[in-house]
């Protein structure tokens, strides 16, 4: 896993003026699943199109396999893409649109034949050869856009969006479909999504994006337990963002109220952004808090309860399988590990990727 | 509200503008002068001159037709791949022309292209060889391509803007390098907009009588002008209605035999 497949260096691309990426430097390794997650106009559909050689950078190198790929054309390139919305040839047969990279590289009859097979196997669509794509419902076009790539073997597969034109419950199934795939494969999954649960699913690595700018660069778990900054924690899952002083080592003050956590290092009485997921805060009885407050809402989600709790003069987000009624005085206690310290942004170009919500 | 009602100008004016004068194109194409049926007036094709006229219409609207296409088809691709205020100033120049008059058009090519015209005074001035085109085949294909070339680049670039880009990057994507990519994506894909340009052309130039008059003197007959004469000059309604009935047939024939190929046709993309 330890291997650079491609390597983009100082990468910058501009559309008409705007700049959508900045100095972007990232690397992949072999046989990893990394998805670029972010909002929609944080570069990482350009990013994908730049690695498939359908954009140029304006500056910057993209390196595949220790080779400068920057300047080469997508059909030179040992990467295939899956398109947002399956861009199947609409006037061939599923047959043809799976062979249609076999036929340009010139394999034979026999080859081919095996190879649709094949693919139509790996992907629960076998004796589909002579339909058309329109008489497809959407998931399996998009099964035949990745059956149709595959076949050519590629060092890379590069899927944009595969899934966001399906419905909940076929996005779900295809998210363990798609895991299955990479893993008889064997081969790199560079996956660009905006739905984080996607990509905390399905990732080996998650490349959070915002406004041109790597945000993040971790594995699932650390993208949501240990969010680097106020976006990321707010884009990852819900959130208690809260204003803080950090006292010591060890010891912050939140709201007024001092709480003890397990990040050193951040120096003396320096202001910070804390994160509290909503499933870490705990709801006790008032006198036994760190703080006290009232429940102010309250939803069932099925797995658990949704609280609003207003306390210190903010709206602490609380996910609690016990149920505390509106109007209930409570207390409110958080693990020392549970509390997430991050620096405040500390230049401008930061500062323009806070919180929009 | 009432869609009858909505149908009603509609039906109106197809009953009165359309299906009442084929009724009467059929009615004389079909019957002599003593109003007995007979095949005599559509035989009237088999004559030597109408032969001629005829063939020669087919022979022109076919050349006509296949130089629209090899100007039209290019200039839809560059059309279509032109940032979105630049093409529509390029689609405002081609079609401007089309805003004038169609007799001004092709009368304004009579006065270029006669003996003492003003391409050939340009030439005369530069020392080269007068052009003799006027009255020949070349200057009334000139006035086809001039008059229909839009009705090819309209229909061709439309059906180009509907691709969808990724499909073309797809192709691109999986090793196919351009002139593959338009080979067998682009080309096949815009099949339907070929088509409907082609006939776009065709049709027309085949019918036509006021190209051919203006451009071809009185020496080249089309198959339009043979009609065009037997209604105003010759008075003959029922050879006129025969010699159209017969183009019609012709002109659908045409349409089934190239709408029944593009069908057979999709099944072999690759």
């Amino acid at each position: 896993m330890s291997n650079k497949l491609i390597d983009l260096r100082n990468i910058t691309k501009s559309f008409d003026g705007t700049l959508v990426i900045d100095d972007m430097n990232l690397y992949i390794r072999e046989n990893e699943f990394l998805t670029l997650l972010g909002p929609s106009g944080c570069g990482k559909t350009t990013t994908l199109r730049m690695i498939g050689g359908f954009e140029k950078p304006d500056s910057g190198q993209i390196i595949f396999e220790g080779t400068d790929i920057t300047d080469l054309a997508p059909n030179k390139r040992q990467v295939n893409t899956v398109f947002q919305k399956y861009a199947l040839f609409p006037h061939m047969s599923i047959a043809e649109n799976i062979a249609f990279g076999l036929k340009i590289k010139g394999k034979s009859k026999a080859y081919i034949d095996d190879k649709i097979k094949y693919a139509l196997k790996l992907v629960n669509l076998d004796g589909y050869e002579k339909r058309k794509p329109d008489s497809l419902s959407g998931g399996q076009q998009q099964r035949i856009a990745i059956a149709r790539a595959i076949v050519n073997e590629p060092k890379v597969l590069l899927l944009d969006e595969p899934l966001g034109a399906l419905d909940l419950k076929l996005r779900q199934d295809m998210q363990y479909e798609l895991i299955r795939l990479k893993n008889e494969l064997g081969i790199t999954f560079v996956y660009v999504t905006h739905d984080q649960e996607e990509a905390l699913t399905m990732s080996d690595t998650i490349v959070v994006m915002n406004q041109g700018y790597i945000q993040q660069i971790g594995t699932p778990e650390m993208i949501y337990n240990e969010p680097e900054n106020a976006f990321v924690a707010d884009f990852i899952g819900d959130s208690n963002i809260i204003d803080s002083i950090m006292i010591k080592d060890e010891l912050v003050e939140i709201l007024g109220a001092r709480f003890a956590c397990v990040d050193t290092g951040f120096g003396n009485m320096k202001p910070v952004d804390v994160v509290i997921r909503p499933e870490d805060v705990n709801l006790t009885s008032p006198d036994e808090g760190t703080i006290q407050g009232e429940v102010t809402h309250l939803i069932f989600k099925g797995v658990h309860y949704e609280m609003e709790v207003t306390a210190n003069g903010f709206e602490w987000l609380v996910h609690s399988t016990r149920m505390f009624p509106v109007g209930t005085k409570v207390g409110i206690s958080v693990d020392p590990f549970n509390i997430q310290i991050m620096h405040k942004p500390a230049s401008e170009d930061e500062e323009a990727v806070a919180i929009d919500e | 509200m009432n869609k009858r009602l909505l149908q009603a100008p509609y039906i109106f004016w197809s009953a009165a503008f359309i299906i009442i004068p084929l009724c009467m194109v059929f009615y004389y194409g079909l019957t002599d002068k003593t109003g007995a049926i007979t095949l005599q007036n559509i035989m009237t094709i088999t004559d030597p001159e109408h032969a001629k006229a005829f063939f020669l219409s087919v022979e022109l609207s076919v050349i006509s037709t296949i130089i629209c296409f090899v100007l039209a088809y290019p200039l839809a691709m560059v059309l279509t791949n032109l940032h979105v205020n630049q093409h529509s100033f390029v689609v405002l120049v081609f079609i401007l022309p089309m805003w004038m008059n169609f007799l001004l058009r092709t009368m304004a090519w009579q006065t270029l292209l006669e003996k003492s015209g003003v391409i050939n005074g340009i030439l005369r001035f530069l020392h080269l060889p007068a052009l003799e085109i006027i009255n020949t085949p070349a200057a009334i294909i000139l006035g086809m391509v001039y008059n229909f070339l839009p009705f090819m680049v309209l229909p061709i670039y439309t059906v180009l803007t509907k691709i969808d880009e990724n499909v073309i990057n797809a192709a691109r994507d999986l090793g196919a390098n351009s002139f593959q990519t338009f080979l067998k994506v682009k080309l096949p894909l815009s099949i339907p907009g070929i088509i409907s340009g082609i006939t776009m052309v065709f049709v027309p130039a085949l019918t036509t009588f006021v190209i051919s008059a203006l451009l071809g003197g009185s020496k080249i007959l089309l198959i339009g002008n043979v009609i065009e004469q037997e209604f105003t000059q010759t008075g003959n309604w029922h050879f006129g209605s025969g010699l159209s009935i017969v183009l019609m047939i012709f002109i659908i024939a045409n349409m089934v035999i190239s709408e029944l190929t593009d069908q057979e046709g999709e099944g072999f993309g690759i």
